[in-house]
């Protein structure tokens, strides 16, 4: 993390008027574009799954059209995932203090976060949540090829037609898991981290509380003191 | 064979149970194929695309009668051709028409999603309705005889209906009226078992095929296309034909437990964090060390 990311600050550290930047416009642009294609697929994905459900392909133009577009918005959000994969991973890696983190993880679930230890860019939780979806997203780009494309695989190999179908669902469903938890905690429960991923910045208290190795390395050697 | 057949026993993808299910019996429709008395002539290839509009497709060669490798979305009927080697060193070649066998369990249906894109008729007939269908190839993992396919164009799938459009008006399917041998009989299916079993019956006693039998595999219910074999012990030379055909368990599984377990998972999540919101509310930014809190 460079000082750049410091766009103003405070006179004296904490003070709450002080923002940084947390998200690049790139950033946001390539987690914006993962949301879209994810949910459009979350969307007519249900509707193929139950039949109850099947009245959510009418919300994106019927039955068909969704199952037009369903396979292209999944490669749309495999590109997604895989520009965030080559941003954010130094970040994403899993480090020292995210295995003290996880130890206290909990407490941070209760609210209980006076004693968390510090965390950086991303705290544990949020690691694991990228890597559900990285390697969620693999899972979900092979075997819905092989659904994309199920005459083409040949009936001496149908095993691999229902493997296919099999891999799709479970890793769908992790992936749901993820989600849910993700939308709670980025918009209900962690408040600022939504407005972080659309305009970009956190206050510094912000910075502070949930990541304070970030704050400290991208505030390292600036006006900011610790 | 009228249009009172044509009530609707199951249907595809559907909400709850599918209209007028189980008030009413009515006999099942049934085609037999007698493969020992076919001679391959495949005016039931050419009757099928006929009736039902398309033009003829190429054919494929490949060292064989056959006129192409499988049944394709608008060729739903092919006369699958095998030089078997029988155990005495002697060969037979063995022809068996291939179609929709319109299972009395049908796989596809069980796959497909789409409301009313798949329904079996009362009278047994499985027929798709393209205006319901979505394309996406379910009913292709649902098969156990790798019936469905897939038109590019039109991104609908196509089988054979077994001339719902005919029998519906009292008249046996295009591929019947055609045959030269009478090898392909039509009429309810208990009717096409007796005949069959009498066939088969006839074929061991006076014919000397000792494992001569009818096709009517339980595994799917048991189907409305039975076949007579001369060896129903080895039903694979026929072209592939399963010994013990089945709708795939991931299929059973996918449409059924896994329905359930992941939507009651997917409704846990929800309720799980909204419970979490209740009981423990956002995280605010506290103030820590020298910092004061306040809004991000």
């Amino acid at each position: 993390m460079s000082t750049s990311h410091v766009i103003s600050s405070g006179h004296t550290a904490g003070e709450s008027d002080g923002r940084i930047c947390r998200y690049t416009l790139a950033e946001r642009v390539h987690h914006w574009v993962g949301v879209f294609s994810y949910v459009y697929c979350l969307i007519t994905g249900l509707a193929f799954w139950s039949p109850y459900m099947f009245w959510l392909a009418v919300l994106v133009g019927g039955g068909a059209t969704a199952r037009f577009w369903h396979p292209w918005l999944g490669v749309a959000f495999t590109l997604s995932m895989f520009w965030m994969y080559k941003m954010w991973r130094p970040d994403m890696l899993i480090t020292e203090p995210d295995r003290r983190w996880s130890k206290t993880m909990k407490q941070y679930i209760e609210n209980d976060d006076q004693n968390l230890p510090p965390e950086g860019r991303f705290n544990y939780g949020q690691k694991l949540f990228f890597w559900l979806m990285f390697y969620g997203v693999i899972l979900l780009l092979v075997s819905g090829i092989g659904m994309w494309f199920v005459e083409s695989i040949p009936w001496s190999l149908r095993w691999l037609r229902y493997l296919a179908v099999t891999v799709h669902v479970v890793a769908a469903m992790a992936t749901i898991g993820g989600f849910i938890i993700h939308v709670y905690m980025g918009t209900a429960m962690v408040r600022g981290g939504f407005t972080s991923i659309i305009r970009g910045e956190v206050s510094i208290a912000w910075a502070k509380t949930h990541h304070r190795l970030w704050y400290e390395q991208v505030t390292k050697g600036t006006s900011a003191e610790k | 064979m009228s249009q009172a057949t044509l009530a609707v026993r199951r249907i595809s993808g559907h909400a709850g149970p599918a209209p007028g299910e189980g008030v009413e019996r009515d006999y099942q429709v049934c085609k037999l194929v007698d493969t020992t008395t076919c001679i391959g002539c495949k005016a039931c290839e050419v009757a099928c695309v006929e009736w039902n509009g398309y033009e003829f497709t190429d054919t494929v060669f490949d060292n064989s009668y056959q006129t192409m490798p499988a049944t394709t979305w608008k060729y739903w009927n092919l006369i699958k051709f095998n030089e078997h080697e029988n155990s005495d060193g002697t060969i037979s070649l063995l022809m068996r028409k291939d179609q929709c066998m319109h299972c009395a369990d049908p796989g596809c249906l069980a796959a497909c999603p789409a409301d009313g894109a798949i329904v079996q008729y009362t009278n047994g007939i499985v027929d798709f309705q393209q205006q319901n269908c979505i394309g996406c190839g379910y009913c292709v993992a649902g098969c156990p005889f790798d019936i469905p396919k897939f038109n590019p164009a039109t991104k609908k799938m196509f089988k054979c209906t077994l001339c719902v459009d005919r029998v519906s008006e009292g008249l046996e399917p295009a591929c019947i009226k055609s045959c030269p041998t009478g090898c392909l009989h039509f009429g309810t299916k208990d009717d096409m078992k007796d005949l069959a079993e009498a066939r088969a019956a006839q074929l061991r006693d006076n014919f000397g095929f000792e494992k001569a039998g009818v096709y009517d595999p339980a595994g799917v219910g048991g189907t409305g296309v039975i076949y007579v074999l001369h060896d129903a012990t080895n039903p694979e030379a026929y072209g592939g034909l399963p010994k013990d055909p089945q709708v795939p368990w991931v299929v059973r599984f996918w449409k059924g437990p896994a329905k359930w377990i992941g939507n009651l998972a997917m409704l846990g999540g929800v309720i799980g964090v909204t419970l979490h919101y209740l009981r423990f509310g956002p995280k605010e930014v506290h103030a820590r060390k020298n910092g004061n809190g306040g809004h991000p």
